[in-house]
């Protein structure tokens, strides 16, 4: 027989909020002495995606901004779910990236349970389930699409736990400059070549008309025959190779006269100091 | 906690503002909804389905926050789905509204989604509930939602009891047009569920075939 003298300790595993007091707190004894918070690094973002004849499309931009600085100019707003099914984050970047890996984990621990491949409707059940029991904290919006036995499907889920199922979605700062390309030219039953062009266009309008997305636009194709990531699909804020040369050749403005006048320098004080080099 | 920068809808609870209306004929009842989900003044999804079955004849309305109107509507449909399995019966809607009743009453402070529950059983035929804060009232007919408030004297008025289920889609069809016009959170299309003890069926009401009153 062993006895443990020591209690069990509670499991604390998951999201902890005990600083938020504190926080609150702080950040109002810096506000009196003129001082700012920092604040959580949101990726604002343009993040949109299509269900078109054999698939589903995600788009993204590439850029995550600091404030008003841009702190990635190339970093990954699509994930891996698994492998049938991908997502795009939203919102705060370390929620929008945590939340996809843990959605990531348990897809991959429900599909050894049941032996069978990940749904797009049971990522999205278990999404939705974890952030509506953190009542909005975690800040990730993410867009799921992918492609399983039931079909090509596109969920969109809120920070606070509320979902659509769409055929065609966008998110992130840059939304509303995106889902106006697709209002206007979005089809059902669209071609592979059709859909990637549009969502590249949907993506660039929020890339050019958002201040918080920029660089690169990424593309991911699910179908059913397998997943194509496109990464820097295109560059359509590449900055430009300069036309002409703005000097000018010596001789191009001609020289009248010319007149030396030599200053002569007296030497009045000398002092060598030698520098260290390490 | 956060510093918030951006724009406002970035992190404003998604709400359904909304109309919903459900009234009870004889032999069954006929649910309605816009399509209009806002997140702050922006509009995310321009044509949700706001009626979602709760079981095969019985289906509710939803409104207020998103999030927690469909959570409230995915546990009840659970429950509903267990306890009809339970006494191997079709449930009654009473069941329904209650266990939609105790899920808003116990989290009174924390939710903020209101619910109109109608349906079909074999006992007492069509009936309608409504569910506010926790209250649970059968009524003739609910109407509920933002857009609610500028229907209230029309459905008041032309409300007449024994309408046959014809009358009552186009009574139905009528206020949704009526509330979309005026509620700057309704619009889209109109939703209807006509619900009879043959089943459930389910209708759309396009943007233009909606009626039109007078509209200077």
């Amino acid at each position: 027989m062993l006895h443990t003298l020591k209690p069990c300790e509670i499991q604390t595993g998951g999201f902890c909020f005990e600083n938020t007091r504190r926080n609150a707190v702080l950040e109002s004894s810096l506000s009196e002495s003129g001082y700012k918070a920092p604040g959580a690094r949101k990726t604002g973002t343009t993040i949109a995606g299509i269900v078109f004849k054999d698939g589903v499309i995600l788009g993204a931009d590439t850029r995550a901004t600091d404030d008003m600085v841009v702190a990635d100019k190339n970093c990954m707003k699509i994930h891996y779910i698994a492998p049938n099914i991908y997502c795009c984050g939203a919102g705060v970047a370390a929620d929008a990236d945590v939340t996809t890996q843990i959605m990531s984990s348990n897809v991959e621990l429900h599909m050894l349970n049941t032996g069978r491949p990940a749904l797009v409707t049971m990522v999205t059940r278990q999404l939705k389930q974890m952030l509506f029991r953190y009542q909005g904290q975690i800040g990730a919006s993410l867009i799921v699409g992918g492609v399983d036995v039931t079909g090509p499907q596109l969920y969109s889920v809120y920070p606070h736990g509320s979902y659509d199922k769409l055929p065609f979605l966008t998110m992130g700062s840059g939304a509303a400059a995106a889902v106006s390309v697709f209002e206007d030219r979005f089809k059902p039953n669209m071609e592979l070549e059709e859909a990637k062009q549009l969502v590249r266009e949907a993506i660039t309008a929020g890339i050019f008309c958002d201040l918080g997305s920029g660089s690169n636009v990424d593309l991911c194709i699910i179908t059913e025959a397998g997943v194509e990531m496109l990464r820097g699909y295109d560059k359509p804020a590449m900055k430009g190779k300069r036309e002409g040369q703005y000097r000018y050749k010596p001789g191009t403005t001609a020289v009248l006269t010319k007149t030396v006048t030599p200053f002569p320098l007296v030497v009045v004080d000398e002092s060598v100091q030698i520098m260290d080099p390490e | 906690m956060q510093a918030e920068t951006g724009p406002e809808w970035l992190s404003e609870e998604v709400k359904t503002g909304t109309t919903i209306i459900a009234i009870e004929f004889k032999g069954g009842v006929v649910l309605g909804s816009d399509s209009r989900v806002s997140a702050g003044e922006s509009v995310v999804n321009r044509v949700m389905n706001k009626l979602s079955p709760l079981h095969d004849k019985i289906y509710c309305a939803l409104s207020g926050s998103a999030a927690d109107a469909q959570t409230i509507a995915e546990m009840v449909n659970y429950q509903l789905d267990v306890h009809s399995i339970e006494i191997d019966k079709d449930p009654k809607v009473c069941s329904a509204a209650t266990l939609v009743r105790n899920i808003s009453y116990k989290y009174k402070e924390e939710l903020s989604a209101h619910l109109i529950v109608a349906g079909w059983d074999r006992r007492d035929g069509g009936q309608v509930f409504a569910t506010l804060n926790g209250l649970l009232t059968r009524q003739p007919f609910a109407v509920g939602g933002s857009g609610s408030s500028y229907v209230y004297g029309f459905v008041d008025a032309e409300y007449r009891k024994d309408m046959t289920k014809e009358e009552c889609q186009q009574f139905v069809v009528n206020t949704l047009a009526l509330a979309m016009n005026r509620d700057g959170s309704s619009g889209g299309v109109a939703y209807i569920v006509s619900i009879d003890e043959h089943g459930a069926e389910e209708k759309v009401v396009l943007g233009n075939d909606l009626p039109t009153f007078f509209d200077q």
